[in-house]
């Protein structure tokens, strides 16, 4: 009980606690160091160009800009990604077959196709939806595929001594069965789609968060550089939250999801 | 058309009570290293409101027995028959007749996603049974296991012993004519152990139910059964059938008394034989 009640508040004192730490080591280490600002700029001037960015109407079209990206990507990932992973933890032959062409393009360094996506689909959004979710897919097939093999064979034995029907084995047994494995997946996935739509604008178009960190580096604007990585990690912590809030409220009584979390 | 005449034929000889009969069961597991003859030539008649308990050493097929007769395994050569009707025609269960048991596993089994009620009320659910009287069921079944109270709760909040009533609660559900139970208590400590056989005894005598039941304990075996079946291993085969004589209900202090302890040395002496 003790041990439930420190884990619970334990986060939201140790978390303010740790970027106050960051936050003073930083600024301590510029200025006994003397470090130029070009390097390692103070926190108070990227404060002070966060703030800049976050008056900036712009800057909430290029959040607008990746966001998008980032959720057409999930969401074609998740439900390819359901999909495929499904098929092939029901059909063990077709599994064993694609074995070979999963494992190839897992191993393939996929940010690396995005010259080719830019050629195929130019500049615009679509490379970068593309990317996002082929980062994302494979999370998300790998985790379902799992959760198809992983269903409890003592729990098949009471749904078949029910007689239970194929659809109904399917409701209530494989579906709630795997929804653990497909948020698993998911929470990965959403990382991944936001590391796929910003390496996508990286490389090319004139929108979104990646593209104005290319940007503040092109202008040697090392203090708005580092405001919009603030600016991503902020957006990415957001999504990431959304989709756990997500796992939350359909799955509450998984064990991923804690106690305090029932009414 | 002659299906629809047996289901309206069925309930007739179905009211609750179901006797159980395998003749020359035999069960081969194949694989690519061979094959391994689990069961041989097994004869057994379970009349019906009988509790016969199976017992043996871990590895005599006695969880094989239970799952052919549950039409979760098809027999390799033999009958099962139930109420006089096929469980097992071929390698197809005879779904009507299996509706009519009730599994309890060792393992609770219960879906972590349903609350205790959903769960105890699963195989009214498949029925489509409607939610009000589903509800209603379960909270009746609940207090009979001495449940009472934790309808709403999830099954990872019950300690081990709440969750396995819970499974008996949900095999009672649909008023089974047999209830098929394979080593229920057997990860259970001794003291919930003690207390599940005397609520089981209390269970099968007000349901009137036919019980098979597998266990490893003697012991326990004598304390709720009408007979043992011993079972011995490779391939397994029915060593011999005891008969408990002894008056119900039964109460746990009944361990001290000459007729118990005379049939748990008799069928351990039998267990050693085979040695």
């Amino acid at each position: 009980m003790e041990q439930r009640g420190l884990s619970k508040w334990l986060p939201w004192i140790s978390a303010p606690v740790l970027l106050v730490l960051l936050v003073v080591v930083w600024s301590l280490v510029v200025s006994v160091f003397g470090i130029s600002e070009f390097v390692l700029p103070p926190p108070s001037a990227v404060a002070a160009s966060l703030g800049e960015l976050l008056v900036d109407p712009e800057t909430w079209g290029h959040v607008q800009v990746t966001v998008s990206e980032v959720l057409t990507g999930f969401v074609i990932a998740l439900v390819l990604g359901v999909l495929g992973g499904w098929v092939l933890g029901r059909v063990a032959w077709l599994e064993v077959a694609m074995r070979p062409a999963l494992v190839a393009f897992q191993v393939v360094p996929k940010v690396a196709l995005i010259p080719i996506f830019v050629i195929w689909f130019g500049f615009g959004l679509t490379s970068k939806v593309i990317m996002a979710a082929i980062l994302a897919f494979f999370p998300i097939l790998l985790n379902v595929l799992l959760g198809v093999r992983s269903v409890d064979p003592g729990h098949r034995d009471v749904m078949r001594g029910l007689g239970a029907s194929r659809w109904s084995t399917f409701r209530n047994l494989e579906l709630p069965s795997t929804l653990p494995y497909v948020f698993a997946g998911m929470e990965v996935a959403i990382v991944f789609s936001v590391i796929g739509a910003i390496v996508g604008e990286y490389l090319g178009g004139n929108e979104g968060l990646g593209f104005l960190v290319v940007s503040s580096l092109n202008a040697l604007d090392a203090p708005a550089l580092f405001a919009v990585i603030v600016l991503l990690a902020a957006v990415g912590s957001v999504l990431f939250f959304a989709v756990n809030l997500a796992k939350r409220l359909v799955i509450p009584w998984h064990e991923s999801v804690s106690e305090k979390e029932f009414a | 058309m002659t299906d629809h005449l047996l289901e309206q034929a069925a309930p007739a000889s179905a009211v609750t009570h179901l006797e159980l009969e395998l003749a020359g069961v035999d069960k081969v597991y194949s694989s690519r290293r061979g094959s391994t003859e689990a069961l041989r030539g097994i004869d057994l008649s379970v009349a019906s409101g009988e509790f016969v308990a199976l017992v043996g050493r871990s590895g005599c097929g006695k969880t094989t027995l239970l799952r052919i007769l549950a039409g979760l395994l098809p027999p390799t050569a033999g009958e099962v028959r139930a109420g006089g009707r096929p469980v097992w025609r071929g390698t197809r269960r005879d779904e009507e007749t299996v509706s009519r048991f009730g599994l309890v596993f060792q393992d609770a089994n219960l879906f972590p996603w349903f609350s205790i009620e959903d769960n105890v009320a699963l195989p009214l659910k498949l029925r489509g049974t409607d939610r009000a009287t589903r509800r209603a069921r379960a909270h009746e079944l609940c207090d009979l296991v001495g449940l009472g109270g934790f309808e709403k709760s999830l099954p990872r909040e019950l300690s081990g012993g709440m969750r396995q009533r819970a499974a008996i609660a949900r095999a009672l559900s649909c008023d089974p004519s047999v209830l098929l139970m394979d080593e229920p208590f057997g990860a259970l400590d001794a003291l919930t152990r003690d207390r599940m056989n005397m609520e089981l005894q209390s269970i099968a005598a007000s349901t009137g139910a036919t019980v098979v039941f597998v266990t490893h304990s003697i012991p326990e075996a004598v304390f709720l059964a009408d007979r043992v079946v011993l079972l011995s291993p490779r391939p397994g085969r029915i060593h011999s059938v005891v008969d408990v004589d002894l008056a119900r209900p039964r109460e746990l202090e009944i361990d001290v008394e000459p007729g118990f302890r005379e049939t748990v040395r008799s069928l351990r002496g039998a267990l050693d034989e085979e040695d």
